[in-house]
């Protein structure tokens, strides 16, 4: 491993080359463990948004992991080679035990990142959290127009707590990334979105358009943009990516009904990454269960964390490509996309084991082309709020 | 529009380099390897790599860190200097390096 000392350096041609990217076990055939696992630590949390990624059946408080489950799953994590660990939820601060939490995963080892809506934060709170070695923070923005940011969170004063929370981190020298949903309501707020990241000193942008599952397929009418507005945020983001160099990155996550090929969804079907819900269900995202007759492992049950990662029947459903069908099956791009999302293809049309209709070699892709640029300019702008209830219908009179 | 507040920082001789709280570099026993730990990535340096990251204790300066590196290896220190200057000024302009703050300024 150590160089002897008449080694000579090898002459950098590009410094980036002597620190390269980690690719999760980049070839290889067994399903390594993940760098990064994502703890649902609740699906409790003081906001409404109508695209919320929890599922529509929310898990209730009484099922989540305790304290001392959730220390012994970050314990089991840290052993088998997990390196990151993002506190979401919900809203993970809705949890009494979060710098607890947090405390422990620095303890063995893993690098945190909490990703939250920010609202409960405080500066004591915040104080705490750093404490115990929380490495960054993610802060959710539903825009940049206070009125309406708070009119998508169905919370009056969200926004106003978010930023004051955010310049709390940076006083306390958190990094920071905002992280801005977008949809057709607030997709002409982009260049304020951006300029507002940068005055909060944020590191990073995340620029992510709504992916319809779940609380935003329900909402999909209401939120859905026109192509001209997905191609207008693009050159946005490039034109500011290329102005804001070396100041903030900006990641950007684009709707894929407009796209051409479907996204490699979580870089393949439990092949890199899982999500573990407030319950304890290892999943291979946080949509999975919206796909029936699945039937997930929990780490409450008598299996460790490994086990299930490499024999759960539901994570090895949907890996490899024998399970493909046409036009997957013989698809050049197989390996490469792995035929998009298993959740969007369920949700779309039935079967997940059907191609993303977000690719244009699947027989519905043309129509659902035409359902998204027709709801975009025809569909109407009330939401329907997530919540334990199954949602709720805006109020009427309170348009904008 | 806000103008943007440069946060790039120039790594020269004198700057005495550190890692900032969200980047952290470990052995991986699993992986038997350095990585370093940043915002959703895990980067891998090389041998190299890591002997520079771990020199940067915030009280080396980069001149400092060359000499070290100039009496281990057989390289010209010229050679060795550029190659420093260059992974440490990559790796702060992507916020992964900042300069100690009492040398700042």
């Amino acid at each position: 491993m150590s160089p002897s000392p008449t080694d000579v350096p090898p002459a950098l041609a590009d410094p980036a080359d002597g620190v390269a990217v980690l690719e999760p076990h980049a070839g290889s055939v067994a399903y390594g463990i993940p760098l990064a696992v994502l703890a649902e630590l609740t699906h409790r949390c003081p906001l409404q948004c109508p695209y919320c990624s929890n599922p529509l059946e929310l898990e209730r408080a009484r099922a989540e992991l305790t304290t001392a489950e959730w220390k012994r799953v970050m314990s089991e994590l840290a052993d088998l080679g997990v390196l990151q660990f993002h506190l979401s939820g919900g809203e993970p601060t809705a949890r009494r035990d979060l710098a607890e939490l947090v405390r422990h995963a620095s303890d063995v080892g893993l690098y945190t990142n909490l990703i939250t809506s920010a609202v409960l934060l405080d500066r004591d709170s915040l104080a705490a959290l750093a404490d115990a070695g929380l490495c960054h923070i993610q802060i959710s923005f539903q825009g940049s127009v206070p009125k309406a940011a708070d009119r998508v969170a169905g919370l009056n004063g969200a926004h106003a707590k978010k930023i004051a929370a955010a310049r709390l981190a940076r006083d306390l020298d958190l990094p920071l990334t905002v992280n801005a949903v977008i949809h057709r309501q607030n997709i002409e707020q982009l260049p304020d979105i951006i300029a507002m990241a940068v005055d909060l000193d944020a590191d990073r942008l995340e620029v992510a358009n709504v992916q319809y599952y779940g609380w935003a397929l329900k909402n999909r009418a209401a939120l859905m943009p026109t192509p001209a507005q997905v191609e207008d945020a693009v050159a946005i983001v490039e034109a500011a990516r290329e102005r804001l160099a070396g100041t903030l990155v900006i990641d950007h996550v684009i709707p894929d009904y407009y796209a051409v090929r479907p996204k490699k969804c979580m870089g393949g079907w439990g092949r890199q990454f899982f999500n573990i819900s407030p319950s304890g269900k290892i999943l291979p995202c946080h949509a999975a269960e919206t796909i029936t007759g699945l039937d997930f492992d929990s780490v409450r049950g008598n299996r460790s964390v490994a086990w299930i990662w490499q024999h759960s029947e539901a994570l090895n459903r949907f890996r490899g490509t024998d399970w493909m069908p046409e036009p997957c099956q013989s698809c050049a791009y197989r390996e490469i996309d792995y035929g998009g999302c298993r959740c969007q293809a369920f949700a779309l049309t039935g079967d997940a084991a059907n191609t993303d209709p977000a690719c244009t070699l699947s027989p519905l892709h043309e129509r659902l082309f035409a359902t998204a640029e027709h709801e975009a300019t025809a569909g109407a702008a009330e939401f329907v709020y997530r919540n334990f209830s199954g949602g709720t219908a805006e109020g009427g009179g309170r348009r904008r | 529009m806000n103008p943007a507040r440069p946060r790039r920082i120039r790594i020269d001789g004198e700057t005495r380099p550190q890692l900032p709280r969200h980047a952290r570099l470990r052995f991986d026993d699993t992986r038997q390897a350095w990585v370093l730990l940043v915002p959703e990535r895990v980067l891998a340096p090389d041998d190299i790599a890591v002997e520079i990251l771990k020199l940067c204790d915030g009280a080396r300066r980069v001149d400092d860190i060359v000499d070290a590196l100039a009496a281990k290896y057989a390289a010209p220190r010229a050679t060795i200097a550029t190659d420093v200057v260059a992974l440490l000024q990559d790796l702060a302009d992507k916020g992964f390096v900042v300069a100690a703050r009492d040398t700042a300024e």
